[in-house]
């Protein structure tokens, strides 16, 4: 076992303790932090995959920004103080049975295919010129200048409709302050 | 290999290398420790210049700006008032508050140590002593910034207080928000170099310094950095007089030494990073052939701005929390896009050489802030016409009143 | 290219264990004397009223909202930057529309008053 295949499956672990965590927390503010701790470790199996750059990113979007909306969602209901009972429901085990019969599927069906092997290969093309391949691919004609425009026009709707969605509470509260 | 004068780094990781494996080590192993060492070191050597000597250096710049002494009995010049005040924090009761989350309470002040301290593996300090140089370490100093916000976040959560919460609440907001044209300003140096390694930035400033192909990128990253960092005129949540201690309330002890430590660590941190990035780091005369210039070099062009951010923090008045996020909003945001666009075409259609780029981008920049300030003055003439017109309507309204 | 990451392997836990270091020396060091006073959350020096929950603005949570899809923004535009040497005029201003659409989102929410504090 190299040293990478150990760090793999330690990093693996606390990831998938974490997730379960997750979903097991009373508080909610622990299941958010929780939370923080799975998304580290994806970033951790990034890095092991030689991609620092996604690596990164994950920790700023995921950690930096997703997670602190997350917490501030959390508290944003008055319940984040209070232990609010197991979440866990009555039927937990026909959840659990599916998806351990998911990941046996996926494990029979990845290891039928040869090139998936037990240590990360190589890149064919040395990482420091993987970023800039991308860059320019992201604007090359034959590229994918198409799918990164519409990603812009799809940050935009995101935006505009988030801010429909949050907003009128706020003109209620307005006109409330108007009269 | 024979002491080079000018080069001690290589010199001194040469011979530990050779030295470990003189006794038998592997060479892999053999580097690994010393990357180890190297790590322990470099971390040691933060903590106690940012919590001692620069909580020092503060107070004592301070002191002078405000036409005082600051601390000058213990020990000479009053050097050793950090070690002292380290000292008191570490035997203070620790108390935690009751109701407060213990586990999440005691591990927000290592969070966000950690997030400052980490910032430091990317920076170059010499041509041949950084601590790693990872090739994406723009990004990797934004995202190490992210956990110190995280961090707060749980630290004021933890602490089961209002005031704190509150206090929590409005840092990250305020830091989340500044992070915004900080990272589309970055964008800046790294179409200069083609890499985000800050290694690499710092090599592609050989002829030129980025603060004069681009000042106006330069001045909103170091703007956004003091905003992140909570230091004045943006320093609102500190402020004596308002919401207590805002998220660090509760702390005690050297927990709160630590937030304190890491608050001074990170304006060190961000004028190393300006340093780096846009006044060409360890760039100067001869700096290439002598690592050991170039690292004088970083260090006194690291204290100009660090002197420059602490002579801001005393002349300038505080910074509303409304006006802090609309100077981001509407200000700095489309500032950074438009000088990242401005900068872009730009650079395409100068020619190669510097002159011709410096000219370009010269003209560009001061086009831009032209515009801005037009931009700006036309938008205060409305709003001084809407204010004129409402006196009006009210001396109007109080008028027919009277009658 | 594993190797560059060794070092913040290593460094990032060894920061993280000196301040742990140094809270341990602290709780090891000082006195511990607890008391339901001094453990009582602070309010000004005054008795708390009322549970730890504050009135948490929707604006917080807008401020968020717009710092996620500009930093997703921002992290597109990062492999544009790192290719800019090699690009041409026309992909330069692939970029430029990029930003100038998402600059269009935030007069957006300038002119709806999502960016207003109140």
């Amino acid at each position: 076992m190299t040293i990478a295949q150990i760090v793999f499956l330690v990093i693996s672990a606390t990831t998938l303790v974490a997730s379960i965590l997750v979903v097991t927390s009373r508080k909610m503010v622990h299941a958010a932090l929780w939370l923080v701790l799975s998304l580290g470790g994806v970033a951790v199996l990034f890095v092991l995959l030689q991609a620092s750059f996604l690596a990164v990113v994950q920790v700023v979007i995921y950690i930096g920004a997703i997670a602190i909306l997350i917490i501030f969602a959390v508290m944003l209901t008055r319940r984040m103080m209070y232990d609010t009972g197991s979440p866990i429901n009555r039927y937990w085990w026909a959840g659990a049975l599916a998806a351990v019969l998911l990941f046996a599927g996926l494990v029979v069906m990845l290891g039928q295919i040869p090139s998936i092997t037990t240590q990360a290969s190589a890149l064919p093309i040395p990482e420091g010129e993987l970023l800039s391949l991308l860059g320019t691919a992201l604007v090359d004609v034959n590229g994918y200048m198409l799918p990164f425009e519409v990603a812009s026009v799809l940050l935009l709707a995101a935006l505009i409709g988030s801010l429909v969605v949050a907003r009128p509470m706020e003109r209620k509260t307005e006109e409330g302050d108007k009269r | 290999m024979d002491f080079n004068f000018w080069d001690p780094f290589t010199w001194i990781g040469e011979w530990l290398l050779n030295l470990l494996v003189g006794w038998g080590l592997a060479e892999t192993i053999a580097l690994t420790l010393l990357r180890f060492a190297g790590a322990v070191v470099l971390a040691l050597v933060l903590l106690l210049i940012g919590g001692v000597l620069f909580t020092w250096l503060d107070r004592k710049l301070s002191a002078r700006i405000q036409d005082r002494l600051g601390p000058n009995r213990v020990g000479p010049f009053g050097l050793f008032q950090g070690i002292a005040d380290t000292l008191k924090l570490l035997t203070k009761e620790d108390i935690i508050p009751a109701g407060a989350d213990k586990i999440v309470f005691n591990l927000a002040p290592l969070l966000v140590t950690m997030s400052v301290v980490g910032i430091w593996a990317v920076v170059p300090f010499a041509p041949t002593l950084i601590g790693t140089d990872l090739n994406v370490g723009l990004l990797y100093i934004i995202s190490v910034g992210s956990i110190g916000t995280l961090g707060i976040m749980m630290a004021g959560w933890a602490s089961n207080n209002k005031f704190a919460l509150l206090g929590a609440f409005r840092t990250v907001a305020q830091m989340v928000a500044y992070e915004v044209p900080m990272v589309v300003v970055l964008l800046v140096p790294t179409m200069f170099t083609g890499s985000m390694s800050v290694h690499a930035i710092v090599e592609g400033q050989s002829s030129l310094w980025y603060v004069a192909l681009a000042p106006v990128a330069a001045l909103i990253f170091l703007t956004t950095s003091i905003a992140e960092l909570g230091r004045a005129p943006f320093d609102l949540l500190e402020a004596e007089s308002e919401l207590v201690a805002g998220f660090n309330t509760e702390y005690t002890g050297i927990k709160w030494g630590m937030f304190f430590a890491s608050e001074f660590l990170h304006g060190l941190t961000i004028s190393a990073l300006t340093a780096a990035i846009f006044l060409g780091g360890w760039q100067g005369p001869g700096a290439e052939a002598r690592p050991l210039l170039g690292f004088v070099y970083f260090m006194i062009k690291t204290m100009v701005v660090y002197f420059g951010v602490t002579l801001l923090r005393f002349s300038m008045p505080r910074v509303r929390i409304d006006q802090l996020l609309d100077l981001n909003w509407k200000f700095l945001t489309p500032l950074a896009l438009a000088a990242v666009c401005v900068t872009a075409v730009a650079e395409k259609l100068a020619l190669a050489t510097n002159w011709s780029r410096l000219g370009v981008h010269i003209i560009a920049n001061v086009g831009l802030l032209i515009l801005t300030l037009g931009a700006l003055w036309v938008r205060a003439r409305m709003v001084r016409r809407r204010f004129e017109t409402e006196q009006m309507r009210l001396a109007a309204r109080s008028e027919s009143a009277a009658d | 290219m594993h190797d560059q990451w060794t070092f913040i392997a290593f460094f990032l836990p060894v920061g993280f264990l000196a301040a742990a270091v140094a809270i341990i020396a602290g709780r090891l060091l000082g006195p511990r004397k607890p008391n339901p006073i001094k453990q009582s959350t602070y309010e000004c020096g005054i008795e708390t009223v009322g549970e730890a929950w504050v009135q948490f603005r929707i604006q917080y949570y807008i401020f968020a909202l717009i710092f996620v899809i500009f930093d997703v923004e921002a992290v597109f535009l990062f492999p544009w930057a790192v290719a800019y040497n090699k690009l041409q005029l026309y992909m330069v201003l692939e970029g430029v529309l990029f930003i100038l659409i998402l600059a269009v989102g935030l007069f957006y929410a300038w002119r709806k008053g999502a960016l207003e504090w109140s």
